[in-house]
């Protein structure tokens, strides 16, 4: 199955034989012809090994001018495929629609650290440009040869390289390389994920010569999703497999202590898979293995409830013990500071743990046969997931192939990675493919939880009413009690169920600000997990970690003083911040959203409905963000209508100005149903919101009318990321618009009715 | 016990072996190899597994097989192709609406029959008729702007 003619395979043999096979791979054993024969896939032939330092591991020219991009992160959501084949089809001056972006398949692509902070096109990027301009080089280096044309008279469009001066002269990408490899080494810094970074020889282009990045150009996969040709991971099927489901004790951290295998013999295949508080079964049937989960019998172990009450919560955490402490900001001599000032405000601020929620609880499949193991999965992590297969059933790395396939959302480390190290040990226990999806109350009790949170803020002014001294410390769970990843079994409920030995991480971190203040502290604090294994209260990343609690706190607490001395909080916050693109965001939102210059609260507002504005500004790993809320209270009811946000954001270079409005609308709808209904409920046994009744998230209803969105762009400075830094000051600006329309400080997420209610009174 | 069912979806007849019990999300999915409906929640609160069932939308995730009897399900696949697509879908493609997508089958079921039961809604009402589905990642802003123009299309 060829597209080609045998005189065009035959020009392109003699071409590259000729000119260059010095940097093709062309293997032992492997002809052209049997190239050629496969004409459909993207290039064939040996192939360089996969490691980071092969041009081929992420470019790769079909023998149809096509080009691959083999990219070891993978879009979640936000068309990031989109954004990464503009990068690549600018650094090669190919047509986008000729670019196909490959995701996250670790037989295809090196361990970019998958979806994880952002940075996607910070750094994910970053790598496919360089290595997309280091291939264009060699293509014109081949081409030079081929053309007897020096490479620097030599120009390319749409994938043909041309004589500058005799486009009679010409030969396109498909002719010099297509459907080889690139047998082309790069300077690879040693870095696995998204540290990694492998530049070739070539400068990528200067931002004022590009013509694809920039261009708002659409996403491709929305239609074959709407019209149902395209396959979630939920939606993947092998010959022989048995569907699975997990059993989750009704009291955290008991374990089964006997199960009786016989209460479920009357369902035609139902197995039970149970090793130490590993307990699953599986059937033929999906609805078999759903109903052998309800009917299976199982004796657990007493277990003393693990958990403190709910409304103690916050408490637990002022006198847990502190696990690590770190002081990431120590500026001037705080400590004497704060005696000399003429003034001291503090407050002290709450947040819940949190849950991701995904739309579809997990799903992954997994098939072992021949000594390798399969893995379809939702994962934001699919070479971490390789390696935790790997450990986990104990085969090689090599042996264990993970595919991504888009899952029921993510959000971070959501379920997904759990389920797949699920799904490996059931499918390596009954020796049949096992498709395993998670039921509701396990995606939304069991997940791993953004953590609580408790925040104290302290400031010393003058008598001048200058900001003298500042202090700023959370405490609270750690953002890897269980790593971001499942790469190793002692992340996932599936090695805390063995029994593996535990490693619990500390992590938390400080606000991202540029406030000049000459005395200034801040601090993170981490207690321990309050069930030390296979606990649904285990925290880890959940979008922006950690992002949306501190900053709601350490914004709202900038209002605070502002109001204390009776300043505009933007007025206020423009005394401190020092950084000129941050300057810029906030100004940037001011002037969109008609901001008028006036202290906090409002004074001119009766009667239980009222209005106001508030702003909330942060950074996030280069990126800024300002976000102007326009709410409305209903102080009967303590219903909170967040109806108008406007948002100024700089990232740098924009890619794709269209994907980045929507990625940055989906951070605000989320971050307002995260400040406004989101917290994980429990009782001293275990989780006890477990679905959309008892987890609830905003509706449509709720939805803000309005997100006005202004893009600063910066072309000459690189791309930082979108897809999580401007869910973090919604909470913040949300509870400074409250305080301005009621004059009420609610200090405590979410802003419920009742809890607004309750602030009123 | 298991038994026989006959299914009309899609206009297309099936024959399925199933307990009585069994929602019709599973016969869809597993049986009929109809991928479109998700399981979102398996307790009717999202919508991710919304068919139509003579018309209405219908959770098929709590719908056991023995209520379907001789009704025509339509699946998102049954409501329009790329050659002759639905208003919505062709909205939902021109305003970009996804971001995951596995909610889909919820908005584009309930306002396919909204909107075929409403000519020209208000917002307020459209809004009212989509309040009972879920959608994650915060896509809302981009629907609400693709059943407008679904509207409009429908006159």
């Amino acid at each position: 199955m060829t597209k080609f003619e045998k005189p065009t395979s035959l020009t392109r043999r003699s071409v590259l034989l000729g000119s260059g096979a010095l940097v093709v791979s062309i293997g032992a054993g492997v002809t052209l012809e049997t190239v050629l024969s496969i004409g459909e896939a993207f290039a064939q032939g040996t192939k360089p090994p996969l490691t980071p330092d092969q041009l081929s591991s992420y470019i790769a020219v079909n023998a149809d001018g096509r080009v691959a991009a083999y990219f070891g992160k993978m879009d979640m959501g936000h068309g990031l495929h989109v954004a990464i084949a503009q990068i690549v089809a600018e650094e090669l001056d190919v047509p986008f629609k000729a670019v196909k972006v490959f995701m996250a398949d670790t037989a295809t692509s090196v361990n970019q650290g998958g979806a994880s902070g952002s940075t996607g096109i910070q750094l994910g990027g970053k790598q496919l440009r360089v290595a997309a301009a280091e291939a264009r080089r060699v293509l014109v280096e081949m081409a030079a040869g081929a053309l007897s044309v020096p490479a620097d008279k030599l120009t390319v469009n749409d994938g043909v390289v041309s004589a500058t001066d005799d486009k009679t002269k010409s030969i396109s990408y498909a002719q010099l390389i297509g459907g080889q490899y690139f047998n082309v080494q790069l300077d690879w810094n040693k870095q696995y994920g998204n540290a990694l970074y492998a530049p070739g020889k070539a400068q990528p282009k200067k931002p004022s010569e590009h013509k694809v990045v920039g261009q708002p150009i659409k996403r491709e996969d929305i239609a074959p999703k709407v019209f149902c040709q395209e396959d979630f991971v939920t939606d993947v099927k092998v010959p022989g497999m048995m569907h699975g489901r997990m059993i989750r004790p009704a009291v955290a951290g008991s374990v089964p202590v006997k199960v009786d295998e016989s209460s479920i013999k009357d369902i035609p295949g139902a197995r039970v898979v149970w090793k130490n508080g590993f307990l699953g079964v599986v059937a033929d049937k999906e609805w078999d293995a759903i109903q052998a989960t309800e009917k299976l019998k199982v004796e657990w172990s007493a277990q003393e409830p693990p958990f403190p009450a709910q409304a103690s919560l916050h408490d637990h955490i002022r006198k847990a013990p502190v696990r690590k402490r770190m002081v990431e900001v120590q500026n001037g001599d705080v400590d004497a500071a704060f005696k000399s000032a003429a003034r001291i405000i503090e407050a002290e601020y709450e947040w819940p743990f949190q849950s991701h929620a995904s739309m579809g609880p997990a799903c992954s499949l997994v098939e072992i046969k021949d000594g390798k193991a399969t893995c379809w999965s939702g994962t934001q992590k699919s070479h971490f997931v390789q390696e935790g297969i790997a450990t986990l059933l104990q085969m090689p790395l090599e042996s264990v192939h993970v595919i991504f396939k888009s899952g029921p959302g993510s959000y971070g480390r959501n379920d997904a990675d759990d389920c797949a190290m699920d799904a490996a040990m059931l499918a390596q226990s009954v020796g049949r493919p096992v498709r395993l999806q998670y039921m509701r109350d396990q995606g939304t009790g069991w997940d791993p939880k953004g953590p609580a949170s408790v925040h104290s803020a302290k400031c010393g002014l003058n008598a001048a009413g200058e900001v003298i001294a500042y202090e700023f410390t959370s405490k609270a769970f750690s953002r890897v009690d269980v790593d971001t990843n499942g790469g190793k079994p002692y992340d996932t409920l599936t090695g805390q169920t063995l029994g593996v030995a535990l490693k619990s991480g500390d992590g938390f971190g400080v606000p991202a600000e540029s406030y000049a203040v000459a005395n200034k502290r801040m601090a993170w604090e981490t207690i321990p997990p309050l069930l030390d294994r296979a606990s649904p209260l285990r925290s880890s990343h959940l979008r922006d970690p950690v992002g949306p609690q501190i900053h709601f706190a350490s914004e709202s607490f900038i209002d605070e003083v502002a109001s204390a001395v009776n300043a505009d909080p933007i007025e206020f916050r423009l005394r401190y911040v020092k950084d000129p693109r941050d300057i810029a965001v906030i100004k940037a939102a001011a002037e969109k959203a008609k901001w008028e210059t006036r202290a906090s609260p409002r004074h001119d507002q009766t009667g239980p409905k009222v209005s106001g504005r508030g702003i909330a500004y942060a950074q996030r790993n280069g990126t800024r963000v300002a976000v102007i809320a326009e709410v409305d209270v209903d102080r009967s009811t303590g219903k909170i209508a967040a109806r108008k946000f406007t948002v100024a954001h700089d990232c740098g270079q924009i890619i794709n100005p269209d994907g980045l409005v929507k990625c940055v609308e989906g951070n605000i709808v989320q971050g307002v149903s995260r400040a406004l209904w989101e917290e994980v409920t429990f009782d001293r046994n275990t989780v006890t919101s477990v679905d959309w009744i008892t987890y609830p998230i905003l509706d449509i209803t709720e939805t803000p009318g309005q997100v006005d969105v202004v893009l600063l762009n910066y072309p000459d400075i690189a791309p930082s990321g979108a897809g999580e830094p401007s869910i973090r000051p919604v909470a913040a600006a949300i509870a400074n618009a409250i305080f301005d329309a009621t004059g009420v400080r609610i200090r405590r997420v979410p802003f419920s009715p009742e809890r607004v209610k309750a602030a009123f009174s | 016990m298991n038994q026989p069912f006959k299914l009309s979806v899609n206009g297309q007849s099936h024959t399925v072996e199933a307990d009585p019990d069994m929602p019709l999300l599973y016969a869809l999915r597993n049986d009929l190899g109809l991928n479109n409906p998700h399981f979102g929640c398996g307790l009717a609160q999202c919508g991710a597994c919304t068919v139509h069932v003579d018309g209405q939308p219908t959770r098929s995730c709590v719908t056991p097989m023995s209520a379907v009897g001789k009704s025509e399900v339509t699946t998102l696949a049954g409501l329009g192709t790329p050659e002759k697509p639905h208003p919505l879908q062709t909205a939902y493609v021109e305003e970009q609406v996804l971001q995951c997508g596995y909610c889909i089958n919820g908005w584009l079921m309930t306002a396919a029959a909204f909107l075929r039961d409403n000519k020209k809604p208000t917002e307020a009402q459209i809004k009212e008729a989509l309040s009972g589905l879920k959608c994650r990642c915060g896509t809302h802003i981009s629907i609400l702007k693709a059943v407008k123009r679904a509207a409009e299309m429908m006159g």
